[in-house]
């Protein structure tokens, strides 16, 4: 029998919804030399009563969590070490009577993860930034926003379809509407059906999930009669082709060479699929406008697209276009949140450097 | 010749190709097709060659098409996986750190393996998924498996089964529900990590094939992420590596390692220097890697060759078309 | 009050939502697990919504004859296959040796490999078009595609097999992934992040309101 654990201590999980308990060990003398290859953790409500067996953890680890308890009901536990060999046996009821014992313990649920603190400091900081200066918005200050090429050219992208006579396609990506990139997609979405609209131009709209469909259906026919046109608006210009994500870039690609759409439109959530979309359209000649958040697939975009649109430019977007005093004061607070967070960059990478304090202990959310 | 005649030419070429590949498949000759290295060497230099002469078409103005990159390509994946040429393979910082995270682990440690991609990703994550069903067995460790995409339990006994096609594994007498289960796909995306967080029998009420959670005896202890040891995951996109850090590793601290697929690797590096992640599988050559630290070579070192041919050749077109690039005077943008 | 009550909800939801993430008591530390639940079950229900459309479009293209028609007649043909033997064969459709099962393996996966293996290709061709040495930027991104991809294979080390450990194309390439690379990725994640965070709270306060039809 390896020797027991040099102390056990027990304690309520903390920060949690209850029901766990977490115990703590020091390791048994006999880990170092290899003789312990597991531990055991038993139960019981009280302390000379029937342990039950509730998890193990391997040698390495010197703390579990009991995600079973009942919140309000005293628990005591035992640690078993045990050796290779014992490893899927029965644990021989007097090692288990040889543990050292912890308790009493009871669980309880708490109001607020204090681990998150910093967290919730951080989003109260930039949503009164954002609220702010759409305030300062709404009263009529003026609000500078940078030239975004990729949007910009939106108008001449819409104009090229027209003189061509040919399609405009709108690749609202291939998530769900649960997708912050989705929405940014198919509100951008409804800036280009206006335009389309206005321009007499047709745009289709293929979609992979159905709760896309049913949203930028709705769009592009508020668009249509934003514009004046609601009878120019046709049902399947919106229309479904799979969940299924290369079968998907497959509908569209064997579409894109066969009706040669003039101006190719890629705006919300994309992976792997950028690429082999993209590439197609340019081998086309389309005009094509991008915008994703999605890091890994920008480079793609960059290469076969003539704009896009990185990150946050297409957050932005909705703004840039529909230039709306609110939309824009939400710009200039994100741009103050990105700007405190530059200036935290630059203070940790100062006091970090020179070890004055351990700044980054700020941020962390692990512990 | 007309395009379409070209089109047509190429498609049935490709054909004949496949046709030939097929019936040496399923009559057994193609695999013993194995090029000397002489020979090897000759179609390197005929490559070469045939580049070179590119290259000075292109510098008389004369400028290939995207096709003709395509064949290429087409060429470079193809060949190689005929040729025997053995490479000496580096091994990366992010590997060597995920292969020392598993072998700090306990023999007979539990790991649980999230399956989250489906088919199409399937040639670069499945060597890595194999290869990392054999480590695990080496070490006697027990495996619980799930997914995040619903073909993603699938691919996972797929893996499986190949694994116990060998005979040395095999012999292993690993008996499911007990060293290892397959707890199936479950829908929700990251919510489901989270869920786990408290509790795993929420989130699979029953295995793969239906058996109760509470029948199964590996998982008998696992009721949330501190009673497993160490968390794999092999991820193609949404949801994956990126939801297993920010849920599983931020607000639990898991031990978490990863294969991804090539394109989706550099999104993972970030949460690589910050310590969220023990290390990465990145595309084919994480998992060739991971073969040659775990002493099984297999896939994955297989189509390495295919690999450095390609990146090869892509690097030969980009030189060809920067040439082309400067012979045009720089300005002039010349169509592919 | 068509726009005012979808409003209402998505504020309401969205606070719940932020609130639950500080809050790990009940009710609050369930909601996100009745949320997804909610999700899951109109996303499934939704599913019919999409299949249906599909068919109706593919229909109407084969009754008018559109243009290209021979794709719908294909696309109605392979979703009703499926379907079909997924519901013959029954709660067991997925196991190993069953006719959905073998679509599956032969027919559905190596169509998807396909796919995406088309992706070597393009990036082959994009390269060949993108990586010019147009100006100083477009220099450096060439020099860096130049040597990730080098060192990404087994011939980069081989090539420089000469020079000492730590100087080599594998050494140069894994430094780019991991300081430039990262530098780069985190530079956008954060913008992304705020972005994210932008976006939510105009949707929860109701100033971005184009995503339920016009404005």
């Amino acid at each position: 029998m390896p020797s027991v654990v040099a102390s056990i201590t027990v304690e309520d999980t903390p920060n949690d919804g209850g029901g766990a308990v977490t115990v703590r060990w020091e390791v048994s003398a006999d880990e170092l030399s290899g003789g312990v290859n597991r531990y055991v953790l038993y139960r019981s409500t009280s302390q000379d009563g029937a342990f039950e067996e509730v998890g193990d953890a391997t040698s390495n680890a010197t703390t579990f969590i009991d995600g079973s308890t009942e919140d309000g009901v005293s628990y005591y536990y035992k640690i078993v070490p045990l050796p290779k060999s014992m490893i899927g046996q029965p644990t021989p009821p007097a090692w288990v009577d040889a543990a050292r014992t912890a308790g009493p313990v009871s669980s309880s649920a708490q109001w607020f993860d204090w681990r998150r603190i910093n967290v919730l400091v951080g989003v109260l900081i930039l949503c009164v930034f954002i609220i702010y200066y759409i305030n300062q918005a709404k009263a009529g200050k003026k609000l500078f926003i940078r030239k975004i090429a990729g949007l910009e050219a939106v108008d001449e992208a819409v104009g090229r379809a027209t003189e061509m006579g040919k399609k405009i396609y709108y690749i609202p990506g291939t998530q769900d509407m649960d997708n912050v990139q989705t929405i940014a997609g198919v509100t951008i979405l409804g800036r280009v059906a206006e335009l389309a609209a206005q321009y007499e131009t047709y745009l289709q709209v293929p979609v992979s999930r159905s709760l896309v469909l049913v949203t930028a259906r709705e769009i592009v026919k508020e668009a249509y009669s934003k514009a004046g046109r609601p009878d120019a608006f046709q049902e399947d210009q919106v229309h479904y082709l799979t969940d299924d994500q290369f079968g998907y870039a497959a509908g569209i690609d064997g579409m894109v060479v066969r009706e040669k759409p003039a101006t190719i439109f890629f705006m919300g959530a994309f992976y792997a699929e950028s690429l082999i979309l993209a590439e197609t359209g340019n081998s086309i000649g389309a005009i094509q406008i991008a915008g994703t958040g999605m890091p890994s697939q920008l480079p793609f975009f960059v290469a076969a697209c003539d704009y896009t649109l990185i990150g946050e430019e297409l957050f932005a977007a909705s703004a840039y276009l529909s230039r709306e005093p609110k939309l824009l004061g939400s710009l200039k607070g994100q741009d103050m949140g990105k700007a405190l967070i530059l200036i935290a960059i630059i203070v940790g990478l100062l006091l970090e450097t020179f070890g004055i304090w351990n700044f980054s202990r700020l941020f962390s959310v692990i512990q | 010749m007309s395009t379409r005649i070209k089109e047509i030419l190429v498609v049935a070429l490709v054909l004949v190709f496949c046709a030939i590949i097929y019936i040496g498949k399923v009559s057994g000759w193609m695999k013993g097709v194995t090029f000397s290295p002489a020979v090897s060497m000759i179609v390197i230099i005929l490559l070469a060659a045939s580049l070179a002469v590119i290259l000075v078409l292109t510098i008389r103005g004369r400028l290939v098409g995207r096709r003709t990159v395509f064949v290429y390509v087409g060429i470079a994946v193809a060949l190689p996986l005929f040729m025997s040429i053995s490479q000496y393979i580096p091994i990366s910082p992010e590997v060597r750190t995920l292969h020392d995270g598993l072998e700090d682990l306990q023999d007979g440690s539990k790991v649980l393996v999230s399956f989250d991609y489906d088919p199409p990703s399937a040639p670069e994550l499945q060597p890595m998924a194999e290869s990392f069903f054999r480590y695990c067995m080496d070490r006697d460790f027990k495996i619980v498996i799930m997914g995040l995409w619903p073909q993603g339990p699938l691919q996972a006994n797929q893996a499986m089964e190949k694994v116990l096609e060998d005979p040395k594994y095999a012999a292993k007498n690993y008996q499911y529900g007990v060293d290892w289960v397959n707890l199936g796909f479950q829908t929700g995306n990251e919510f489901v990590i989270q869920r786990m967080g408290t509790d795993f029998r929420s989130m699979f009420a029953t295995d793969y094939s239906g058996a109760n959670y509470e029948t199964l005896p590996i998982v008998k202890n696992v009721k949330n992420f501190s009673n497993v040891d160490y968390v794999f995951n092999l991820s193609a996109g949404y949801p994956g590596t990126v939801e297993w850090v920010q849920v599983a590793v931020d607000r639990y601290g898991v031990k978490l390692g990863a294969g991804n697929t090539a394109v989706q690797a550099p999104q993972c590096y970030p949460y690589l220097r910050s310590g969220q992640l023990i290390g990465i599988l990145g595309g084919m050559n994480g998992a060739a890697e991971f073969e040659k630290l775990t002493g099984h070579e297999a896939k994955g070192t297989k189509f390495m060759l295919s690999q450095s041919f390609s990146h090869m050749i892509v690097i030969a077109f980009i030189i060809i078309g920067n040439v082309a690039f400067f012979m045009g005077g720089r300005k002039k943008n010349l169509s592919v | 009050m068509r726009r005012e009550i979808p409003l209402i909800i998505t504020g309401l939801v969205g606070i719940v939502f932020v609130v639950q993430y500080f809050i790990p008591h009940w009710p609050f530390n369930r909601m996100n697990a009745w949320f997804s639940d909610w999700f899951s079950i109109v996303q499934a229900c939704a599913i019919w919504l999409g299949a249906l459309n599909l068919l109706k479009i593919s229909l109407e293209k084969i009754a008018r004859r559109k243009s290209d028609w021979g794709y719908a007649v294909v696309i109605i043909a392979s979703f009703l296959l499926i379907t079909i033997i997924g519901f013959v064969e029954g709660e067991s459709f997925r196991d190993p040796g069953t006719r959905f099962t073998w679509l599956y393996d032969f027919v559905y996966t190596p169509l998807s490999s396909t796919m995406f293996a088309i992706l070597a290709f393009f990036v082959a061709s994009a390269s060949y078009r993108a990586f010019r040495a147009r100006n100083f930027e477009a220099t450096l991104l060439l020099l860096a595609a130049f040597f990730v991809m080098m060192g990404r294979v087994p011939v980069g080390d081989a090539l420089t097999a000469f020079m000492p450990e730590g100087w080599r194309l594998t050494d140069l390439a894994t430094w780019i992934m991991n300081f430039p690379q990262t530098a780069g990725q985190r530079a956008i994640m954060i913008g992304i992040a705020l972005g994210i965070v932008s976006t939510s709270l105009r949707i929860i306060l109701g100033i971005e309101r184009s995503h339920l039809g016009g404005d």
